[in-house]
């Protein structure tokens, strides 16, 4: 209970620590957000009129205030390149962004689990050779060139999937899904190899230790010692790479949108950041990075539950 | 114990990094053809002998932009890591060495910032710095500090207790001294894998920008803005993405396998 106190304090206090430089940085720092409203013919008055009704007269802290209020209940602001509300642009990206990292997740979970066992398991042998070998050419690929290559080969070459062609949910939920599984495998694969290649050494590394022979002499087979005692503890290190990689994959899906033109945030945030839109970049910034606080947070929970030497040590 | 009597790794990664090494100061001097010169006759042409890896949409020789493009990648990644390596490892030496409430504080405030993704980060620092060649250089190097950082301190904290260090100093060596002078070596192979994996992170970050258009601007030849000129002519000049990204991985993976191979040399 204590640990839990102590890490949602933690969070929280990360949050507004995060959500305070980003504010600071997109409002303090590009200037002016009144002068630049009304461009450069405008009068001292007006200026300081519009400064006055979007509160940039006050001090930092209280405008920071004021924004946090306004945030969290979901108003953003205003884009300046839209003129429509922030929270308006982001309404029916935020979906699209959320599915592909679930769908992205969802394959890095079926495959490098099952892989990073058998490798594991087969370390040395010719098949576990060749999985590594590929596993590390596969890791520095980068998304997004394997997001062409997947388009080459299933997209023009096979015709599996139709590029560019993006199916709205509200027109089909199956036609959508569908074609996301193409940008979420082009995702996920890089962040697979990682996994396997992870979860491999941490079985490695255990199996190593006194416990599993231990084990074997009290009469256990090679199958109850690998999944009742040897992949409790190697899950622990990997269990934080997942919470990096669900940060990751939303990091990168911004990327990928752009190779398979899906409307997500990314492509909204790269038009953002080129139009110099900064409400609406504050805003996705904000947004992703809470997010991957708030994931670091659920995994030193689920940490503490799985692992009780993390409770009792700090 | 197993253990390979051949560290492949390190070999493989550093024939790779040699080899994309010679192909990119050969661009610097000499590439078959102008890589801006367009020749109307040629536009997507396939590879030949006149054009081994064929011509883009302008009829530029690919070859020849794959061999700048390659250059400039280079470029941004090693400019990347001097710097964000260097204030890293200037960070993370003092305060390794001299701990104190500075100390935690810097890592706390690291601790945060490593848990973010890379990319994420270097998006926030185009977007207040803008686009252009000079500024991602300047927001990887600002987002491989942390885990340079992080890798010193850790050394220099494990070393500073041993005896050497303590002999050093009561041979009156300077805290200056002690730290890169005596300490530093040792921390050296740790330092070096980190400085690969900062290599491949930004050979693969830049090329990502770069594809975004937010990176490397024309007319400088890019990888990943040739990548995603490319996609436009995917099935008509497969080609034109085929060469640049073979670029890109080479470059990565070089770099990976070579750090894989720093670990395992240095490593116990």
């Amino acid at each position: 209970m204590k640990y839990l106190l102590k890490k949602t304090g933690t969070l929280i206090i990360t949050l507004i620590i995060v959500s305070f430089f980003s504010f600071l940085a997109f409002s303090i720092i590009p200037g002016d957000a009144a002068k630049s409203r009304l461009g450069t013919e405008a009068t001292k008055e007006q200026v300081e009129m519009l400064q006055k009704e979007l509160g940039l007269d006050k001090p930092v802290l209280v405008q920071y205030g004021n924004w946090l209020k306004n945030f969290v209940t979901g108003d953003m602001g205003e884009s300046y390149s839209y003129s429509m509300p922030v929270q308006e642009l982001l309404q029916d990206k935020i979906p699209v962004t959320i599915a592909l990292t679930v769908m992205a997740f969802l394959i890095i979970l079926l495959l490098s689990v099952p892989l990073g066992i058998f490798t594991a398991q087969h370390e040395g042998q010719w098949l576990d050779r060749v999985i590594m070998v590929l596993n590390q050419i596969v890791m520095s690929v980068p998304g997004f060139f394997l997001g062409i290559l997947i388009t080459f080969l299933f997209g023009l070459v096979l015709k599996w999937f139709t590029p560019g062609a993006y199916v709205p949910v509200s027109e089909s939920f199956f036609g959508f899904l569908g074609y996301l599984i193409a940008p979420s495998a082009a995702i996920a694969l890089p962040r697979c190899a990682m996994g396997v290649k992870m979860l491999r050494s941490a079985v490695l590394s255990q199996l190593e230790k006194d416990y599993v022979r231990t084990a074997y002499a009290r009469g256990n087979g090679q199958r109850r010692v690998m999944y009742r005692h040897v992949l409790k503890n190697a899950m622990l290190p990997v269990l934080t790479f997942w919470g990096m990689t669900i940060a990751d994959i939303v990091a990168n899906s911004m990327v990928i949108e752009q190779v398979f033109t899906i409307p997500g945030m990314g492509s909204l945030l790269i038009a953002s950041i080129s139009n110099r839109d900064y409400p609406v970049t504050l805003g996705i910034i904000v947004l992703v990075a809470s997010l991957v606080i708030v994931v670091n947070f659920l995994v030193d929970i689920l940490y503490g539950r799985i692992d009780p030497r993390v409770r009792v040590r700090q | 114990m197993k253990r390979e009597k051949r560290n492949y790794n390190f070999i493989l990664g550093a024939g790779l990094i040699l080899f994309m090494l010679a192909f990119l100061l050969i661009g610097c001097f000499f590439t078959p053809y102008d890589p801006d010169a367009m020749d109307g006759g040629a536009k997507l042409a396939g590879p030949s002998l006149s054009h081994l890896f064929g011509c883009d949409h302008f009829g530029r020789d690919m070859l020849s932009r794959v061999m700048k493009g390659t250059g400039t990648t280079f470029f941004v990644a090693l400019t990347t890591v001097a710097l964000g390596g260097g204030l890293g490892i200037f960070i993370g030496a003092f305060t390794g060495y001299f701990g104190g409430w500075v100390d935690e504080v810097l890592m706390r405030f690291n601790d945060a910032v490593v848990s973010f993704p890379p990319i994420l980060l270097a998006l926030v620092f185009i977007s207040l710095l803008g686009p252009g060649k000079y500024n991602v250089i300047l927001a990887l190097a600002i987002v491989l500090i942390p885990s340079f950082a992080r890798i010193t301190r850790s050394e220099f904290l494990r070393q500073r207790e041993m005896d050497y260090v303590k002999s050093a100093r009561l041979m009156g060596a300077s805290h200056l001294r002690i730290m890169f002078v005596h300490i530093f070596p040792n921390a050296l192979s740790s330092v070096l894998s980190m400085a690969a994996i900062g290599f491949n992170n930004a050979v693969l970050m830049e090329a990502s920008m770069s594809y975004l258009g937010i990176g490397v601007q024309p007319p400088d030849a890019s990888l990943g803005r040739m990548l995603s000129e490319s996609q436009t002519y995917l099935l008509s000049a497969p080609w034109c993405a085929v060469f640049p990204g073979a670029a890109v991985i080479l470059l990565a993976l070089g770099f990976s396998m070579l750090g894989d191979g720093l670990v395992k040399k240095g490593g116990r």
